[in-house]
């Protein structure tokens, strides 16, 4: 079980609040859990990565443990504690006004 | 008793007010879609109660939302605009080649006829349909395609397909204009489309009679006419009588002819609407003065019309879809500005009163004339 915290706009897409928890299929990386987020939630394809090229959004960084994530390759493993469901993977918007 | 609804979109969210034929008490619902920008709602002449948006944001990219209760409630649908082939290039603001990106639908413009089906006009430049509601969408990829597309470039607000007008006598027939190509004509559905700028003069362009390039802001039809135009392009008020084949200007006695709304009168084919603005870098009104002009002879002879508009220190702006029309009697004319205001005029344009003061930023105002 992978815990995910969305966005504000996101989790209102969603319709949901809170973390949400999915299950992964093989080992947890980006893609794997974008996958199944998406896979839940179709309102969410396209909000995080594109639709097309699967690049990430310019605008979206993923952080957990403390760990900006972001830049990291899709299909790599993420941190063990994310994959246990120990800590939580962090979708969050670039800081910036609007 | 009839009645009208009014679609504003914003900067940060959607807002729909209604009112009774009277059009002077009004109820203000929303925001809808709280922090993210809308760029356009429009309703379905078939089915007035199905209304879509353009929901979009910088950092989460593009939602369409419907709603089939008349903006009670929303649900999401398709949100994939792919662009058809190989996307190739188009102008950079210096001249340099650059790839096409998707950023955001500017317009949604539903059938006349079909709830389902519906076009959308993006940045950058490229004309999109549904025929499933907007739960997939497939570019109409003849325009982007038709030859001209490496020279078109972006406007300031980006290069963005932002006006689209469906003949309703013609149903293979469709008007498009994008910043900064010009305006275009299809007469076979959507299938191949060329250029209809003849007659526009656009001294930014390095040959200011180019067929393509010119930083068009609006066109406007009236139903009943379908081969007039009116055309509110960067500098210049313009009009065509043969369905965009010419044009001449008809900015007449107009204080300034920059701007960018135009709309025509709901009973009246020759009564036409602008705001007009200062300039091309200060984008708001002449001596701070917010005045729309009417003219009731299809352009050349233009009157102020300033009733109940700020008449001193306004410096707003009237985005291109920020103007609409209802089809009571009288017609009601409405349009929103950038400092948030949404005015109405239930007279056609004699006096103005706001129906609401304080909304973000506006950017789109569609109107419903409801039985």
């Amino acid at each position: 079980m992978i815990r995910v915290v969305l966005p504000a706009h996101l989790r209102t897409l969603a319709r949901v609040s809170g973390e949400v928890q999915i299950d992964v299929e093989g080992q947890a990386t980006q893609r794997t859990v974008l996958d199944a987020l998406e896979a839940r939630y179709p309102v969410l394809r396209g909000t995080m990565r594109d639709h097309v090229t699967q690049k990430r959004r310019a605008f979206v960084r993923f952080f957990a443990c403390a760990q900006d994530l972001s830049h990291e390759l899709p299909d790599a493993p993420l941190p063990e504690a994310v994959a246990a469901g120990a800590e939580p993977l962090l979708v969050v918007g670039a800081m910036a006004g609007g | 008793m009839s009645g009208v609804r009014v679609l504003v979109g914003t900067r940060k969210g959607a807002f729909v007010l209604t009112a009774d034929g009277k059009r002077e008490r009004w109820d203000v619902a929303g925001p809808h879609f709280a922090g993210w920008e809308i760029y356009h709602l429009k309703a379905s002449p078939a089915d007035p109660n199905r209304i879509f948006a353009s929901q979009s944001s910088g950092w989460f990219g593009q939602q369409i939302q419907r709603s089939n209760d008349g903006g009670k409630t929303w649900e999401p649908v398709g949100n994939a605009f792919a662009y058809d082939g190989v996307p190739g290039t188009h102008q950079w603001y210096d001249g340099t080649p650059h790839p096409w990106e998707f950023a955001r639908v500017w317009h949604l413009e539903p059938s006349l006829t079909d709830p389902d089906t519906v076009y959308a006009g993006v940045e950058d430049a490229a004309l999109f349909r549904t025929t499933d509601g907007g739960q997939t969408w497939h570019e109409l990829s003849g325009l982007r395609g038709h030859g001209s597309g490496p020279r078109w470039q972006p406007g300031a607000g980006g290069m963005c397909l932002h006006t689209i007008l469906l003949d309703p006598s013609n149903a293979e027939r469709i008007f498009i204009a994008i910043s900064a190509a010009g305006a275009f004509r299809t007469d076979d559905g959507g299938k191949t489309w060329h250029p209809i700028n003849r007659g526009l003069k656009s001294e930014q362009l390095p040959d200011p009679t180019a067929e393509v390039g010119h930083c068009v802001h609006r066109i406007a039809m009236h139903p009943s006419r379908p081969g007039v135009l009116f055309m509110q392009k960067h500098w210049d008020v313009m009009r065509s009588d043969d369905a965009g084949e010419s044009w001449r200007e008809v900015s007449g006695n107009l204080p300034t002819d920059f701007g960018f709304p135009i709309d025509v009168h709901a009973h009246e084919p020759d009564t036409i609407y602008v705001v007009p603005i200062k300039s091309d870098s200060e984008h708001f009104p002449l001596d701070g003065k917010l005045r729309v002009y009417r003219s009731r002879k299809g352009g050349n002879e233009w009157e102020a019309l300033t009733k109940g508009l700020p008449q001193s220190n306004c410096y707003v702006n009237v985005l291109r879809d920020a103007m609409a029309v209802d089809s009571l009697d009288a017609c009601g004319v409405y349009f929103g500005t950038t400092g948030g205001q949404v005015y109405a005029s239930a007279d056609a344009g004699d006096s103005w009163a706001p129906i609401v003061r304080d909304l973000p930023s506006v950017l789109s105002v569609e109107v419903q004339t409801l039985p």
